[in-house]
């Protein structure tokens, strides 16, 4: 009886159950019951009331309101915008670098695809840490100061105290250049629907990117011949001892996404190159048997087979990137780790809380890009049958 | 009669040489790096490159470098080379750290032999690797640590964890990564694909928690939350701290490494182990784990390869690791020069691209054979 009881494996896994709920119990109870005993007797607050305490430090870098009359509450909201500053900069700038990079280890001369390699072992095989302190300490603090600035025409201007980027100034023109480029954006959308419609239904094709750049082109370029220019761009100019105007990037950044953007891109390159080399090549054959040519076997059967699986790692390394962004306390770039888990961590002691919200953040973050992967996939995985 | 005539020739005419555009050098040139307009344009661009970046780079490397000098001011008056005097100068600081230089012998004992059992794990045929693995993640641990921390009954002065620094931790950083990982790794990859609703619950939100924050959170947590989760008199040491967080952090990635290997395995394995009788253990540790952790050993290595970049960023809480460790040699008056830092860094980068590349390639290889063994 009690043998049979034992070997019973339901009856074995509520007892093993039971074990670890009250292993991990007794851990989580006795750390907070410690927790509270050490907070208690070294004063650390155990609310969330600091939040709205004046944080009373500055931060050069703030996209919304701040002053070092602001809350800890403000400063936590700052550090949030420039972390994601730093990704809606970087994500772009490195999937087209990535994607660059990775086409060129596809490519059939043999010096590009060698460089390519060369790129993409030397920046997936060091440290990401050790790249963002040479370009930080070795490249961007030892550059010219603001006077010898290095150039690019009139526009751009690099030097130890940031990139200076030329500024937009919006002009007369500038409401009726957007309602154009709106209505050429969605005439070419419409456009687009009809040559499908009517290829299913005819067989004809209709030469869809022609006519869509006409629209997205044409239909801006008469805006501006009949309201004038929307903007004008307006560089940074010299100005005593330093740069004014234009948009300045402080160096730390250009540092942080520079860095970011380069490591992360040898990272898609490799994706990119497997995903299409993954496209069996019978696939390619077929398509030539077809008579298609290079271009259109390209486009209609091997990138969509490749985004396949080009896709999901893709979105994982955006995920990096983001995680990555808080190695911005190192440069000294004031990110949510930066200011939140290092400053505000510091003045108020309140490790508990300030870690949790952090880390909520950043969780916030993978799941919902978790999310929209599995929409993705539902959406456009290979349908077997 | 006439002697019939022999039409067959007895000997081989000397072959003629192939046309010169189909082999050698030059066809390959043709294929390679002039098969189109374009690609013509691009190779003379990268030639073109390359003789204006590669000679100034060698040159700044080799002929313009200074390679020995009492201090710096040899490599203050040249500018344009590197200073390969100042990394001579602080190899063994960037080795060892504080460590006191009596007692470095310990170190030197314990980093040959983590390298010999790690070659004796990695080495596909060597004899007695399950030995190897015990030794390794058993025994090694325990002693390395009593050999690094001292034991007086030894007659081994206690050497303050505080002292450690440079390389010396990098490794240890590392290793420790990898041998408190791999165990806690595998265990969590079979909690994750259990049938047991609350093992794979605590499993799944261990590793995702762990897998969706970044590291640097980790070790904050690590070094300011840990202090408090624990009665007081237990606070662990400054450098125990990052090495749990390293602990559990890799173990989460190790654990989705292992279950990719336990999703390649086929059903019929689980079946024929439970066929014969096996209970879940002995099917695991017998049937199962032999063959899926076999092929994820690439996945593992190129793991390892990104927990060693990854120990880099244990100096933000005040551990002084090779980075670290040269970040402090700069601060030298001593050795302050413009050519100091981009030395300090390309030195860095070289030893840990000639670690990582190694391993990568290492893996490469594993993936390979592992490849050929299942295609056949």
């Amino acid at each position: 009886m009690n043998a049979a009881l034992i070997n019973d494996p339901r009856v074995r896994g509520f007892v093993y159950q039971g074990l670890l709920v009250a292993v991990l119990g007794a851990l989580i109870v006795g750390g907070a019951y410690n927790a509270y005993v050490n907070m208690a007797a070294r004063g650390i607050p155990m609310g969330f009331g600091f939040w709205d305490e004046v944080a009373g430090f500055d931060i050069n870098l703030h996209l919304i309101p701040y002053s070092d009359l602001s809350t800890y509450g403000q400063a936590f909201w700052v550090g949030l915008a420039n972390t994601l500053l730093v990704a809606a900069i970087g994500i772009p700038l490195t999937t087209l670098l990535g994607f660059a990079v990775g086409i060129a280890r596809l490519s059939p001369n043999w010096l590009l695809s060698r460089s390519a390699l060369l790129y993409t072992n030397v920046l997936r095989n060091t440290p990401l840490l050790l790249q963002l302190l040479f370009w930080y300490n070795a490249v961007l603090k030892t550059l010219p100061g603001p006077r010898q600035s290095i150039a690019l025409g009139d526009w751009i201007f690099l030097n130890n105290r940031g990139l200076f980027l030329p500024a937009p100034v919006f002009r007369a023109g500038a409401p009726g250049f957007a309602a154009a480029l709106a209505t050429a954006v969605v005439a070419a959308l419409l456009y687009r629907r009809w040559a499908r419609r009517r290829q299913e239904r005819t067989g004809r094709p209709a030469p869809v990117g022609w006519v869509a750049a006409g629209f997205v082109l044409g239909l801006p370029a008469i805006a501006i011949l009949f309201a004038g220019l929307p903007f004008t761009l307006e560089a940074a100019r010299l100005s005593g001892f330093n740069l004014r105007g234009g948009i300045p990037v402080i160096p730390e950044m250009a540092a942080l996404v520079f860095g970011l953007v380069t490591f992360t891109a040898a990272f898609i390159a490799e994706i990119v190159r497997a995903g299409v080399q993954a496209v069996a090549h019978g696939q390619v054959e077929a398509a030539a048997a077809l008579g298609l040519h290079r271009g259109l076997a390209n486009r209609l059967v091997v990138v969509p087979q490749a985004m396949r699986l080009i896709v999901p790692p893709l979105t994982s390394q955006y995920l990096n990137l983001v995680k990555n962004s808080s190695l911005a306390v190192f440069v000294g770039y004031p990110d949510l780790v930066q200011i939140f888990a290092g400053t505000v961590l510091n003045q108020t002691q309140a490790a508990v809380q300030v870690m949790a919200i952090t880390m909520a953040v950043y969780l916030a973050i993978s799941i919902a890009v978790a999310v929209v992967l599995n929409l993705y996939n539902a959406r456009y995985a290979l349908k077997e049958r | 009669m006439t002697d019939a005539v022999v039409f067959v020739r007895e000997r081989s005419e000397p072959l003629d040489p192939p046309p010169t555009l189909s082999g050698g050098a030059l066809a390959w040139g043709r294929a390679n790096l002039f098969s189109s307009f374009g690609s013509t344009l691009t190779t003379f661009a990268f030639v073109a490159l390359a003789l204006w970046l590669v000679p100034p780079l060698v040159r700044w490397a080799t002929v313009d470098a200074v390679w020995s000098a009492p201090d710096g001011a040899l490599c203050r008056q040249h500018q344009d080379g590197a200073c390969w005097a100042f990394v001579a100068a602080k190899l063994d600081y960037l080795r060892f750290g504080s460590y006191p230089i009596a007692e470095r012998w310990r170190v030197d004992a314990v980093e040959a032999l983590g390298a010999a059992l790690i070659g004796w794990l990695l080495w596909p045929s060597a004899p007695k690797r399950a030995l190897g693995a015990v030794l390794f993640f058993v025994v090694y641990p325990v002693a390395g640590f009593i050999l690094l921390r001292g034991a007086p009954v030894l007659g081994l002065p206690v050497v303050d964890t505080l002292l450690w620094g440079g390389i010396l931790v990098s490794l240890l950083t590392a290793l420790v990564g990898i041998v408190f990982a791999l165990p806690f790794g595998v265990l969590l990859a079979l909690g994750r694909r259990s049938e047991l609703p609350v093992v794979r619950l605590a499993s799944v939100l261990f590793i995702e928690f762990f897998r969706g924050v970044p590291f640097i959170t980790i070790l904050f947590m690590a070094n300011t939350m840990l202090p408090l989760f624990v009665p007081e008199a237990w606070t662990p040491d400054r450098l125990l701290r990052p090495l749990i967080g390293m602990a559990l952090f890799s173990a989460a990635y190790m654990a989705e490494e292992v279950r990719g290997g336990l999703q390649l395995l086929n059903r019929g394995q689980y079946e024929g182990a439970m066929a014969l009788g096996l209970n879940y253990p002995r099917m695991m540790a017998l049937v199962i784990l032999p063959q899926a952790l076999t092929m994820v050993i690439p996945g593992i290595v190129n793991n390892f390869v990104g927990l060693f970049m990854d120990t880099t960023l244990v100096s933000i809480v005040g551990v002084t690791d090779f980075l670290e460790a040269m970040n402090n040699a700069f601060k030298d008056p001593a050795w302050s020069g413009p050519t100091i830092m981009a030395t300090g860094y390309v030195f860095a980068g070289l030893f840990y691209f000639v670690f990582c590349w190694g391993m990568a390639r290492y893996s490469a290889h594993v993936e390979r054979t592992l490849a050929k063994g299942r295609r056949t």
